[in-house]
């Protein structure tokens, strides 16, 4: 079992997950903030916005995530040129893909985000958007201080499964070369081939742990908080 | 409820026989020798060395691979080819799915744990692959500072950010095909790995004239054949085969075929190879 001290001391094994972490917390924030864009286009009055925000849905939602990380790596930095690191300072290759992973992780899972909010929408009466016009509310205002604090908290549950799905799909940026936790489980197997399924067991049970806490979490979360009608 | 919750038992359970059914060691498919047929591991995605183009197999692994299973009393057309990428070549070994693999497959101490190996059939070593006008990076020590790629996992790259550029930066990618592809737009300066497989890229046709390999090889890579744990039958067999192979002359024409036209000089200390592995 010298395979897992192997794992702490030569390969950094937390300091992958750190970055997986890392790397989910970050791509799940700018996911919030544009899937919230998102789904406020989708139930927005305006036929134009309506279809701009389903047609970002079905379109980034129906593309593989592996193609939208490679596609952030080679397309958008090694054809456009398009960078998002100082190409001169010491460290631009990992900085850089990490921010493309990051842009092609919360762009897709923002899809995702908005049907969740979309789904929370959905679970505020009418009546209540209903009488928000009926005081005078504009569009905006209405769904500021009437449907979406609601909306939010219907959403919870939705919202967890998006952020359990994103931490195990952040996996995918290893693919343009970003260090978290199954690059270095690659490292390791490449060099330990004879111990090969328990490192395997080693990352699963770690993404296990990451998980399973966001799971309870937010299962409690959204019954706690969920709007009693 | 209960039906439910039934029917998720049922399909872990289904789900951890096939898992089991995977691991096993005593499968019945390791019958390879007794049988007409017989399955060879290669690589589908390396020019010069394994590559699957429709359905023709070419390559140095492909020819020695064919050669080596005639001298065992297997026609050409009794063999099949299997896929057999770097992680998984241990396990297609131990259950048996495949009898042999020829797929770029170095001899180290810690795949003996699992696997037996026969030959090397060819000694190969770490290298850079460069832009053909590229004049400043003349081997590993001179990569400080520079943009080196390889794919994730791969020893070349640990190998130089250990050893001899500790200020390199590594770009990793999950196939060598996109290394070359950012070695050709400048993002990055040099690809390292084996320079049997880099040499195959630099002389793949869309590639031509555009790269070159540098030639300081770091490291030596003896390509063995592997084998299932124990089996010291085919590993002699396999050995006299190489060894026909080499003093016929078939083992040079191979080489200058398959390699000859990508320009790669190997190293002639060590090849063709003079010992094997002992079968014990």
């Amino acid at each position: 079992m010298d395979v897992i001290s192997e794992f702490f001391s030569e390969y950094d094994g937390l300091g992958a997950f750190r970055q997986t972490i890392y790397l989910t917390l970050v791509s799940a924030l700018l996911a919030l903030v544009i899937g919230t864009v998102v789904a406020v286009m989708r139930v927005s009055p305006i036929r134009v916005l309506q279809l701009i925000g389903t047609a970002y849905v079905n379109i980034v939602r129906n593309t593989p995530l592996t193609l939208v990380i490679v596609f952030c790596n080679l397309g958008l930095f090694l054809q456009l040129g398009i960078s998002l690191a100082d190409q001169n300072s010491p460290t631009s290759i990992d900085d850089n893909n990490f921010r493309l992973a990051v842009l092609g992780l919360s762009v897709y899972h923002a899809a995702f985000v908005a049907e969740a909010i979309r789904s929370g929408v959905n679970t505020v009466p009418l009546g209540q958007a209903e009488a928000a016009r009926a005081i005078g509310l504009p569009f905006l205002k209405t769904l500021r201080y009437v449907v979406l604090p609601q909306a939010f908290r219907g959403a919870i549950a939705p919202l967890g499964n998006v952020l359990i799905a994103l931490t195990k799909n952040s996996t995918v940026a290893s693919v343009i070369g970003v260090t978290e936790a199954s690059a270095v489980m690659k490292v390791m197997m490449e060099n330990r081939p004879d111990v090969i399924f328990v490192v395997f067991g080693i990352f699963a049970v770690g993404f296990v742990i990451l998980t399973l806490p966001v799971g309870i979490l937010f299962t409690s979360l959204s019954k706690r908080l969920a709007v009693k009608r | 409820m209960r039906q439910r919750i039934i029917a998720a038992l049922g399909i872990t359970v289904l789900a951890a026989t096939s898992l089991t059914a995977c691991g096993d060691d005593t499968g019945a498919g390791g019958s390879g020798s007794s049988g007409d047929k017989i399955t060879i591991g290669i690589k589908y995605d390396q020019p010069g060395l394994g590559l699957k183009e429709g359905s023709n197999y070419t390559g140095l692994d492909v020819d020695v691979a064919k050669y080596v299973a005639k001298e065992m009393g297997f026609e050409e057309g009794n063999i099949e080819f299997k896929e057999a990428p770097s992680p998984q070549r241990e396990t297609l070994l131990g259950n048996g799915q495949v009898k042999m693999i020829f797929a770029t497959y170095s001899i180290t101490d810690s795949r003996k744990e699992k696997v037996s190996f026969a030959g090397p059939y060819l000694v190969a070593g770490q290298d850079l692959l460069v832009k053909a006008d590229e004049t400043s990076i003349t081997g590993p020590e001179t990569l400080n500072g520079k943009k080196l790629c390889s794919v994730t996992g791969s020893t070349s790259a640990q190998k130089v950010a250990d050893q001899f550029a500790k200020t390199v930066q590594l770009q990793k990618y999950d196939t060598y095909s996109k290394c070359v592809e950012a070695l050709a737009s400048g993002a990055i300066d040099a690809v390292t790995t084996d320079n049997t497989i880099l040499a195959g890229y630099a002389a793949q046709a869309a590639n031509a004239g555009k790269f070159k390999v540098v030639g300081k090889t770091f490291s030596t890579e003896r390509y063995g054949v592997g084998l299932k744990k124990g089996d010291t039958e085919t590993c002699t067999k396999v050995n006299d085969a190489l060894k026909k192979m080499i003093d016929s002359g078939e083992w040079q024409k191979a080489v200058d075929k398959n390699l000859g036209p990508a320009g790669l000089k190997l190293d002639p200390a060590t090849n063709p190879a003079k010992t094997f592995e002992t079968c014990a």
